[in-house]
């Protein structure tokens, strides 16, 4: 079995030609990459509006709840109600886009209100006391503050719309959900097994990826994420090495006390 | 100057936060707004820079109206420094001091510059500039908070309780280095604290609120122990304020010559305590010669606190009370020893003192009487 699987992976046949393996894999980057990019455009600047302003907490719980909706059935019902009026390629590609924006939103949508509101209130009262406008705020304060967890929610959302575009392949699009479904109906497991081989390397190719990104674009101020257990196990181990943030007075003597005052002018 | 005129805010819940508060923050000086929680001295700092609009009434800074400047150009304008830092966490340090200028359309090379050379300022090491404020310790980041404040010079500084969240030992360090650098700054300077010791410390002038936003006094440190307006003040002021208002009263006691020993070397006169010395004659500690006869040891010594020559009375009596022997050790500036006090002569400058300040307060009320007006301070107990 296993052996049939790594047969048809390492196939150069497989490989090529316009429904070959490269041309699916390019298919299902570029559909993901789509996806997440209308995403994005409407996640982040709402969750920022939401998180900056404090207002619009429902769409967050809304979009949070959409969440338990089947994403293959709504596919199939979108299908139904959009495919009649639409014409040639959109009448397939559309459907599955919006469905895959509606899985990526919620992630990302949480994610920025989230980093945004766990903002100090001391470090955004600081940001309008020394002078920046409200929209200075926003960019030069909260967005930064808040990328970590933006890009946390972005990368739960990459994980999920690479794994789950291979449902656009039942309504006729490509990509690596092609050899699940052809697989099935031909029952050639091997072609099935290896299309599921190909996707879980993908997305997990695609979440190492971002986990560049996140060590490239936040702020080493900010590297302290409380998302990942294993950051946290290693802020642990080094604190209980005693180089942890240190938060005590300024000038402790070796010996541990501190200096005592007894043998200076005591004025006042 | 800042000048509140009859300034107060109410919320919409109908809380009363300040109420009509009317007060003038001198030129160069500090301004201490102190009193117990929901007194309205937080309220009434952040109504300067329009962080809190007031309700009624205007508050100028030397002149202008504030409520007619836009908010952040305002705010570009006055320092401001907070209790818990407020540094952007994702900035380095030099960025976080950099802040201001940086918003005043600085050039980049020219604002980290001036950021590295306000790190010196409030004393903090240069290899700090590249830092990020979770590396630091709470007192280095007060520190930084300082520097950002500072870093376009401007004319007016407001401070909220900026020293409140370090312990005691490093807030008094920062309290003593603040002192120092307003003294070469000579910046106007709001400061709010629930502190009255720190607002004692701190202020040139202090105003004491009461709950629901009212003025109760506006003195000077020494006049606000010596005279509290009424109970309110009093009870606020504290318990050992009759003590600490010797620290504002200065006079040259005579000094007592004292027997001194050397380390290493034995005690001659053997009967009690005996100040041992070190060669440049600064005071080391005290010694009970009938006790330990032989060389003298740094072990066997017991210290006291010291007195500056013409330094406070609080200082001196100070180190009479704590002085094993009852013999005060008064230093001059060099820190070698001077001579000794004791607590009745210290007791005895206080009476001339106070005589004195009577035989003055009661000549100005001759001077000023055929109006009938008396003084504050001399109709108080």
């Amino acid at each position: 079995m296993i052996a049939n699987v790594w047969r048809w992976l390492a196939d150069p046949a497989n490989w090529s030609g316009a429904t070959g393996i490269a041309a699916r894999l390019v298919e299902h980057v570029r559909y993901s990459a789509i996806v997440l990019l209308i995403a994005a455009l409407i996640a982040i600047p709402l969750g920022l509006w939401a998180g900056h302003t404090g207002r619009g907490r429902w769409l967050i719980a809304t979009a949070n709840a959409a969440r338990a909706i089947p994403t293959i059935g709504l596919l199939f019902a979108i299908s139904l109600w959009l495919g009649p009026h639409l014409r040639g390629d959109l009448a397939f590609s559309l459907p599955s886009i919006i469905v895959l924006v509606l899985l990526a939103v919620p992630p990302i949508l949480a994610g920025t209100y989230a980093g945004v509101e766990a903002v100090d209130p001391a470090v955004r009262d600081a940001a309008k006391g020394v002078g920046l406008t409200s929209s200075e705020v926003l960019r030069q304060v909260e967005g930064p503050i808040a990328l970590p967890l933006i890009l946390s929610g972005l990368r739960s959302a990459v994980l999920q719309v690479v794994a789950t575009a291979t449902i656009a392949a039942y309504v006729g699009l490509g990509g690596l959900g092609r050899y699940l479904i052809d697989g099935l109906a031909s029952g050639l497991y091997a072609v099935m097994a290896g299309g599921a081989l190909l996707v879980a390397g993908l997305a997990l190719l695609a979440d190492l990826a971002m986990a560049a990104i996140q060590r490239l674009v936040v702020s080493p101020g900010l590297r302290r994420p409380p998302t990942s257990p294993r950051s946290t196990f290693r802020r642990a181990a080094r604190s209980a090495r005693g180089g942890g943030k240190q938060t005590g007075p300024d000038v402790v003597d070796p010996s541990g006390r501190h200096p005592t005052t007894s043998a200076t002018p005591a004025d006042r | 100057m800042i000048r509140f005129e009859s300034v107060s805010k109410t919320y919409a819940d109908g809380t009363t936060a300040v109420d009509n508060l009317s007060l003038t923050a001198p030129t160069g000086q500090i301004t201490v707004l102190v009193g117990p929680s929901g007194c309205g001295k937080t309220t009434s700092l952040r109504m300067v820079n329009r962080m809190i609009t007031p309700t009624s009434g205007r508050i100028t800074i030397d002149g202008t109206d504030t409520g007619s400047l836009d908010p952040a150009q305002l705010r570009r304008g006055i320092g401001y420094v907070i209790q818990q830092g407020g540094l952007f966490p994702h900035h380095t340090v030099e960025r976080n001091i950099a802040t201001v200028p940086l918003l005043l359309g600085w050039d980049k090379r020219r604002a980290y510059a001036r950021a590295r050379e306000l790190l010196e300022t409030v004393g903090l090491d240069a290899a700090l500039a590249s830092r990020y404020p979770a590396a630091l310790s709470g007192g280095q980041q007060q520190r930084v908070g300082v520097a950002r404040a500072l870093a376009a010079d401007p004319p007016v500084m407001l401070m909220d309780e900026p020293f409140s969240a370090v312990d005691p030992v490093v807030r008094d360090q920062l309290q003593d280095e603040f002192r120092r650098l307003q003294a070469q700054l000579g910046k106007t300077i709001l400061f709010v604290t629930h502190d009255i010791d720190e607002a004692i410390k701190l202020g040139d002038q202090v105003a004491v609120l009461r709950v629901g936003g009212r003025l109760a006094q506006v003195a000077p440190p020494a006049e606000l122990l010596a005279t509290p307006i009424d109970d309110f003040v009093a009870g606020f002021v504290g318990r050992d304020r009759g003590y600490r208002a010797l620290g504002f009263v200065a006079a040259d006691l005579p000094v007592h010559s004292e027997a001194t020993v050397e380390v290493g070397t034995p005690i001659v006169a053997a009967d009690g305590w005996v100040l041992v010395v070190d060669p440049e004659r600064r005071p080391l500690g005290w010694i009970d010669g009938a006790r330990h006869p032989g060389p003298v040891t740094t072990e066997l010594l017991t210290g006291g606190t010291l007195a500056p020559a013409g330094g406070s009375l609080r200082a001196a009596l100070d180190a009479s009370l704590s002085s094993p022997s009852g013999r005060g050790v008064v230093i001059d500036d060099e820190g070698r020893l001077a001579g000794t006090v004791t607590a009745e002569e210290v007791l005895r400058a206080l009476a001339h003192e106070r005589a004195n300040a009577a035989n003055a307060a009661a000549s100005a009320i001759a001077a000023a009487s055929p109006s009938g007006v008396t003084s504050p301070s001399a109709a108080a107990p």
